[in-house]
């Protein structure tokens, strides 16, 4: 299976919309527009029909796999069931069709279930007050630091200028660190994957901004000497920053505020069921203690009991400013909001519940099969490895993940975390049943089977899909990045 | 109502193949003292048509497009969405899938993205187009932070007739990075050159223009360019994908690094967001373009496909040695605006765009014949915005109109103080001249 582009299908004077005929007066556009800026070449756009549309994007769908096609144990990304009903909900006219700047009394319902929104995840995180402004993780990381910078800045402290990131992070961690202008400090994680308390004391000082950490970590571990952590970080003046990216194992088990975190961001396209859209969009809402919120991004959203109405602040001196035009990714959380509205208070809980409980269920059944580098109890995922008789076939994580896909599955995370040497990441979240499990144990059994009987099967895989594995070394050297008629010469 | 599908059976079926009794046992690792000891305070859940009734009653506090007829615009437009894009968008195959980090079974968004990436660059006339960003503000963004790092240089002029709140955006990710945004001043709405020609000094990385700017006056790109080029300055634009239809394409003229809100393009207004923001540049810059990017690739078969490439840029292989942290991107609304791309095609886009100019060049004519009410900027082009001066308020004015039904433009003043009693009406092409007449009567009070 094979799709043509869709500039490929174009006809010279096909078209696939109809526009109301003009019915104001006209003069010729060269009036209107300025002569040395008039376009001299046409942009090559497709002349197609509404059937030609609609087949080609069909078609493309049928060439990817989503949570609605099978099981997606993608480690760190919780992919989880997306509710039908969050769709329909974003697509009300109320808020499909609103204009970020009509009239606070005409966005009431706009802002009601943003401040509402606030404050459930602020009571989910134990924070003070939570902005929804940030467009995806990544960006909640880089409004959150900020919020940092301008805490220290505020109070005249200008010589915190390192970010400490243990070697276990997301690499966005660093990255954003360094965006925001910081020196990273990478600390190594023990041999039992957790924070090394000996050596965050080493670097913990007065150059210390925050450190940033996830918990549960990216092993799938939960910190279990979160609050010393938190004591050496703000004894030496630092602050405390949550990834939010693994919320989804602890949602009314425990609050990364109550654990001594300061800042924390969500990612309400994973722990809230809000769909990933095949890259985004997604929502990264961040949360902050009392102390830190006069930093946040403005405006925020207020309730005057006075005049019974929402209204924007704007008057907000200590603000890091704006992140994103407007107030973030709106329609993602209306999706997030009626997900919380759905579970309550109790449902959210069984999530993080069922969640924890899949990760552990696949863990003892797959540790027989494969190497478990970290053997304890785990959170919402965990790593496994090929074993040593594997790795004498000369099969690597790779090749289990590719031969997955032949068996119908999506394949973990791979290669994550880098301290794991060839870390198969899983966690496979609340909304998969035992049989979906089981069917995914029975697949990795029978890979670890023919890695050893049969390990050309894998060296080969994926042999079900219409294309096999990329040469993507030598597409990086020579980059073909769009579509020219005269690349493809047919 | 939760979407967990065990049954109490699997459940123990689970426990025991685990060797435990109770899921408590999974979370003993969480230590006493943070343990939350209480449920959390929120309201119990809600089955599938109580949460349908709950969420509409919210909703319907909000005014919309569909009840109101709207000159809003500034930064969010209402245009025409053909019925066919939410229906694609609603395949879930696109919608329910991850970055396509398995290309093998990602063939479609990788696909989807590679012809978004191709619309880019007919559009803006640049090389290379990553698989988008955020929204426009950041789009611009990140371009400043692209152009500091390719001159080394860290000051940065940026037109005040650049939207407000992508000024602001820019302003934090240049603290954050310790930049300096100078402002350049405007004049009849249009950024100031004489003015610009002064600042232009040899320690300025890039130009930062926006074309149709906020006032939707169109710049004097050429001219800008050239000073800008004279300096050996950077030139980055933030354009209006609608309008690049019509006018030259701004990798013609000489734009080093083009940005924009792909909003227009078949993505709901939705009270802000999600939208797309697009960037676009040469082929020497390539490798500092934030974001990711499809390219082609060969598979073992021979077989060409679609992979996200050169990775070597970004936050998982580099780490803090990143050209941005962007992990996401925004496929699906970049799939949108493709659909949209297509749908109106060629021909299409240049409609919409003759279109919008005609009726906000009508709706220009005939507010200009209201008394106490005049065209702020008379002599300068425009696209589908225009500023208008007043002598009543803008607020009592709003009022009036929104008795009738209609929703006026925006208060400048709310953005630039000496603006005070001018306003910045927006006509698209889902005006039609009944409204615009309409908007005339009642605004001259009568009707």
């Amino acid at each position: 299976m094979k799709e043509k582009m869709i500039f490929e299908l174009s006809a010279p004077g096909r078209k696939a919309y109809s526009l109301p005929a003009l019915d104001v007066p006209t003069v010729a556009i060269d009036e209107l527009l300025p002569l040395d800026l008039k376009r001299e070449t046409e942009p090559e756009l497709p002349e197609v029909s509404e059937v030609d549309v609609v087949r080609h994007f069909t078609r493309l769908s049928q060439m990817n796999y989503g949570v609605d096609t099978g099981f997606y144990p993608l480690g760190s990304c919780t992919m989880k069931y997306n509710p039908k009903i969050n769709e329909d909900m974003s697509r009300l006219p109320g808020f499909a069709l609103s204009h970020p700047y009509q009239a606070e009394g005409l966005s009431q319902g706009a802002m009601k279930l943003m401040y509402d929104l606030d404050q459930y995840l602020s009571e989910i995180a134990g924070m003070q007050r939570v902005t929804l402004q940030p467009a995806a993780g990544a960006h909640g990381e880089l409004t959150g630091i900020l919020i940092i910078k301008a805490y220290h800045e505020h109070r005249g402290d200008f010589k915190r200028n390192k970010v400490i990131v243990p070697d276990s992070a997301h690499g966005t961690n660093p990255a954003t660190a360094n965006m925001c202008g910081y020196e990273i400090i990478e600390i190594k994680s023990n041999e039992r994957g957790f924070v090394d308390l000996e050596e965050l004391k080493k670097v913990a000082g007065e150059d210390t901004a925050a450190l940033m950490l996830t918990n549960p970590n990216t092993l799938g571990l939960f910190e279990e000497d979160i609050v010393k952590i938190a004591d050496i970080v703000h004894e030496a003046g630092g602050l405390l920053y949550y990834d939010g990216a693994n919320m989804n194992a602890i949602m009314g088990y425990a609050r990364p505020g109550d654990m001594g975190f300061d800042v924390i961001h969500f990612n309400l396209h994973k722990t809230f069921s809000t769909p990933h859209g095949g890259g985004g969009p997604g929502s990264g809402p961040v949360g902050v203690k009392d102390y830190l919120v006069p930093y946040l991004p403005k405006p925020t959203v207020e309730y005057s009991s006075e005049q019974e109405q929402y209204y924007f602040d704007n008057e907000r001196p200590h603000s890091i400013g704006k992140v994103k035009a407007f107030y973030g990714n709106f329609g993602v959380a209306v999706k997030a909001f009626t997900y919380i509205l759905a579970l309550g208070g109790k449902g959210l809980k069984e999530a993080s519940e069922f969640a924890v409980l899949n990760a552990n269920y696949l863990k003892a059944v797959l540790k027989e099969h494969y190497y478990l580098p970290l053997d304890q109890v785990c959170k919402h995922e965990f790593i496994i490895t090929p074993t040593k008789e594997m790795k004498a076939k000369g099969i690597h994580t790779m090749d289990i993940a590719k031969r997955l896909i032949d068996y119908g599955f999506h394949p973990p995370t791979i290669y994550f975390p880098l301290i794991v040497e060839e870390a198969m990441m899983i966690e496979p979240t609340e909304t998969e049943s035992k049989e979906t499990l089981d069917d995914f144990c029975q697949a990795l059994i029978k890979i670890s089977e023919e890695a050893i009987n049969t390990p050309e099967l894998l060296h080969d895989a994926p042999i079900s899909t219409h294309v096999s594995r990329f040469d993507e070394a030598s597409a990086a050297r020579k980059p073909v990045l769009r579509w020219k008629s005269t690349y493809f010469g047919d | 109502m939760n979407f967990v599908p065990h049954t109490q059976s699997e459940k123990r079926e689970m426990l025991a193949s685990i060797g435990i009794s109770s899921t408590d046992e999974l979370f003993r690792d969480i230590s006493p003292e943070v343990k939350l000891a209480e449920e959390l305070k929120l309201f119990p859940g809600l089955d599938e048509m109580s949460l349908r009734k709950e969420i509409t009653m919210i909703s319907q506090e909000n005014a919309h497009v569909d009840e109101y007829v709207s000159f809003l615009g500034a930064g969010a437009y209402e245009h025409f969405r053909p019925a066919l894009i939410d229906h694609l968008l609603l395949r879930s195959e696109f919608y329910t899938a991850y970055t396509p980090y398995q290309p093998e079974i990602s063939q479609g968004t990788l696909q989807a993205i590679f012809e978004f990436q191709t619309a880019v660059c007919e559009l803006t006339g640049m090389d290379v187009a990553n698989a988008s960003m955020y929204d426009g503000a950041t789009a611009l963004a990140e371009a400043i932070i692209m152009a500091a790092g390719q001159t080394r240089k860290n000051k940065f002029l940026i037109s005040s007739t650049i939207h407000p709140e992508y000024r602001e955006v820019a302003k934090t990710y240049a603290w954050a990075r310790g930049m300096e945004l100078l402002e350049i001043p405007y004049q009849q709405g249009l950024t100031d050159t004489k003015e610009l020609e002064k600042m232009l000094t040899t320690d300025i990385g890039a130009v930062v223009i926006q074309n149709p700017n906020f006032f939707g006056g169109i710049e004097s790109l050429k001219n800008i360019v050239e000073l800008a080029q004279k300096n050996k300055t950077m030139v980055i634009l933030c354009a209006d994908p609608m309008l690049l239809g019509l006018l030259e394409a701004p990798g013609k003229i000489g734009v080093d690094i083009v940005v924009g809100e792909g909003q227009p393009l078949g993505i709901p207004i939705s009270f802000g967001g999600p939208y797309l923001g697009f960037i676009a540049t040469k082929e020497k810059f390539i490798r500092r373009m934030p974001g990711r990017i499809v390219g082609i690739a060969q598979d073992r078969k021979g077989n060409e496909g679609f992979i996200l490439t050169l990775q070597a840029r970004e936050q998982h292989i580099r780490r803090e040695k990143a050209s941005s942290n962007i992990c996401s991107n925004q496929a699906l609304c970049a799939l949108a605006a493709t659909i949209y791309l297509s749908t109106l095609g060629k021909s299409g886009i240049k409609e919409v765009a003759e279109q919008c100019i005609y009726k906000a060049h009508y709706a220009k004519s005939v507010l200009n014949d209201i008394p106490g009410v005049e065209i702020a900027y008379p002599n300068t082009k425009s696209f589908k915005e225009f500023v208008v001066k007043t002598e009543e308020s803008i607020e009592s004015i709003n009022k009036r109109l929104l008795d009738a039904g209609i929703i006026g433009g925006l208060d400048l003043g709310e953005f630039y103080p000496e603006l005070k009693n001018h306003m910045l009406l927006c006509v698209t092409e889902a005006r039609s001249k009944i409204e615009i007449d309409l908007l005339k009567r009642v605004w001259e009070g009568e009707e």
